[in-house]
């Protein structure tokens, strides 16, 4: 059973630690700063924090022991914008997107066969491969240079934004990332070459002409069965959408109730089928259906839904989770989600029933268990 | 030479100590501070080399205007300040 979970937050990183008479708050590392992303990486213990100064930009610290100590490492740094190369002007606000670190939004450990490898998403776009544990980082040219990417656009950021980053527990050099708008992307070399997924995505904000390209597709989150990597569900902004296919193909959800709109999913390490997801009311208005919080599972692939609300508010509940903030323990029995208002609920029965670890905490950004 | 100095919240991040330098420009006193202090660059300017958006440089009172290149002059007497932008919540 995990032992921590990690809350990156506003003002911070939180760890949370299981003790025999339940969750408790341990301590804060960055008090006062940012934390968005975070990885406990498995393979070494170690983890690895996005730490965002709201001046002095992004950084990524490295603890060793649990969290009491850290240490600053290498950041992601864009290398400098070659001389002839074109501004990559975005469709839709016709400004430059930058070529410049923005925010770090994802962050993901290699394959258990190579230790110091780490994958990294960013705003505006980028993917980056560190092969020393984050002692040095360099961009993954063969995704950034790819002509698509004129086609980008923000979703839920000015720029687009790298959010998920799935490695496939089978092969290593297979990996596959969602970005918003930017569509599903899977490499089969370690990052060398790109190809574009993600057919049957259905993008029904856009112009009829576009609403089924692949390129600016709005998946706000992606997961897969660790244990049978080819069936994955992606939380669009559109809906819920399942791949057979290892993210090749999708087909829309449309039973999911009360709401197919949220930012996070999560799926059952062993059972494909399972997946759970925080609902909100649609697209514009993102607070929880009737004003009554819950979370939201299929155990049945998407043929039927439960509302989960044991435990969570049913009246004047304006919470909301972000699509990091919702996360799944390696068993698939206990799960935590943050809100953007500064609450925690754990749940050790699958979703079942919830309990508040607490109302007063900064708005939470990520959630992970190690 | 010409003295950097910043904001004390800059000093509470990253290594960092206010420096006589011998410089002609604003670019020049920075990248002397840098030698010293490699890991303070990050904070002060993003992975372009240019100043970050919610950082601002003074030249004795008088903000920087070229932010990208700081090529504003800096002489023996001039005193340069780093500090954090007011901005955001």
């Amino acid at each position: 059973m995990e032992k921590t979970l990690w809350l990156g937050t506003r003002k911070g990183l939180i760890a949370v630690h299981r003790k025999a008479s339940g969750w408790e708050i341990g301590g804060i590392s960055f008090r006062g700063i940012s934390v968005p992303m975070l990885l406990p990486d498995q393979r070494d213990g170690r983890v690895h924090a996005a730490v965002e100064h709201g001046h002095f930009g992004s950084k990524l610290h490295v603890s060793g022991d649990g969290g009491a100590t850290w240490e600053e490492e290498a950041c992601p740094a864009y290398p400098p914008k070659p001389e002839g190369v074109p501004d990559t002007i975005c469709p839709m606000s016709q400004q430059v997107i930058p070529w410049s670190l923005k925010k770090i939004w994802a962050l993901e450990s290699g394959g258990p066969d190579e230790p110091g490898v780490l994958w990294c998403g960013t705003i505006p776009g980028g993917l980056f491969h560190s092969w020393d544990g984050g002692a040095s980082w360099t961009l993954v040219e063969g995704l950034w240079n790819r002509p698509e990417r004129a086609g980008w656009f923000g979703g839920g950021a000015d720029w687009p934004g790298l959010h998920s980053i799935l490695v496939d527990p089978r092969n290593s050099r297979r990996i596959l990332v969602a970005i918003s708008c930017g569509g599903v992307w899977e490499t089969i070399d370690g990052g060398e070459n790109w190809e574009l997924l993600g057919e049957g995505l259905i993008a029904d904000f856009m112009p009829p002409e576009s609403v089924g390209d692949p390129n600016i597709q709005d998946v706000h989150r992606l997961d897969w069965c660790r244990d049978d990597p080819d069936q994955v569900w992606a939380q669009h902004h559109c809906g819920i959408f399942r791949s057979r296919d290892g993210a090749r193909t999708f087909e829309r959800i449309e039973r999911a109730d009360p709401s197919d709109f949220g930012f996070a999913v999560v799926v059952h390490p062993t059972l494909p089928g399972t997946a759970w997801f925080v609902p909100a009311e649609i697209d514009d208005l993102r607070v929880p259906v009737g004003d009554a919080f819950c979370a939201m599972r299929t155990t049945d692939d998407g043929a039927s839904f439960d509302a989960l609300r044991n435990g969570l508010p049913q009246e004047h509940a304006y919470h909301l989770v972000y699509r990091h903030a919702l996360a799944v323990s390696d068993d698939g029995s206990t799960l935590a989600f943050g809100s953007t208002t500064g609450s925690v609920w754990i749940s050790e029965d699958a979703g079942e029933s919830w309990t508040r670890l607490s109302a007063e905490l900064p708005p939470v950004y990520c959630v992970r268990f190690s | 030479m010409a003295r950097v100095d910043f904001t004390p919240n800059l000093a509470r991040q990253t290594a960092i100590s206010s420096r006589e330098v011998p410089a002609e420009t604003v670019r020049e006193a920075l990248e002397a501070l840098f030698r010293e202090f490699p890991a303070a660059r990050g904070y002060v300017l993003d992975d372009q080399g240019t100043t970050r958006q919610h950082v601002a440089i003074f030249v004795d009172g008088e903000v920087v205007k070229d932010r990208i290149g700081l090529s504003d002059p800096v002489d023996d007497k001039s005193v340069v300040f780093v500090m954090q932008a007011l901005s955001g919540g």
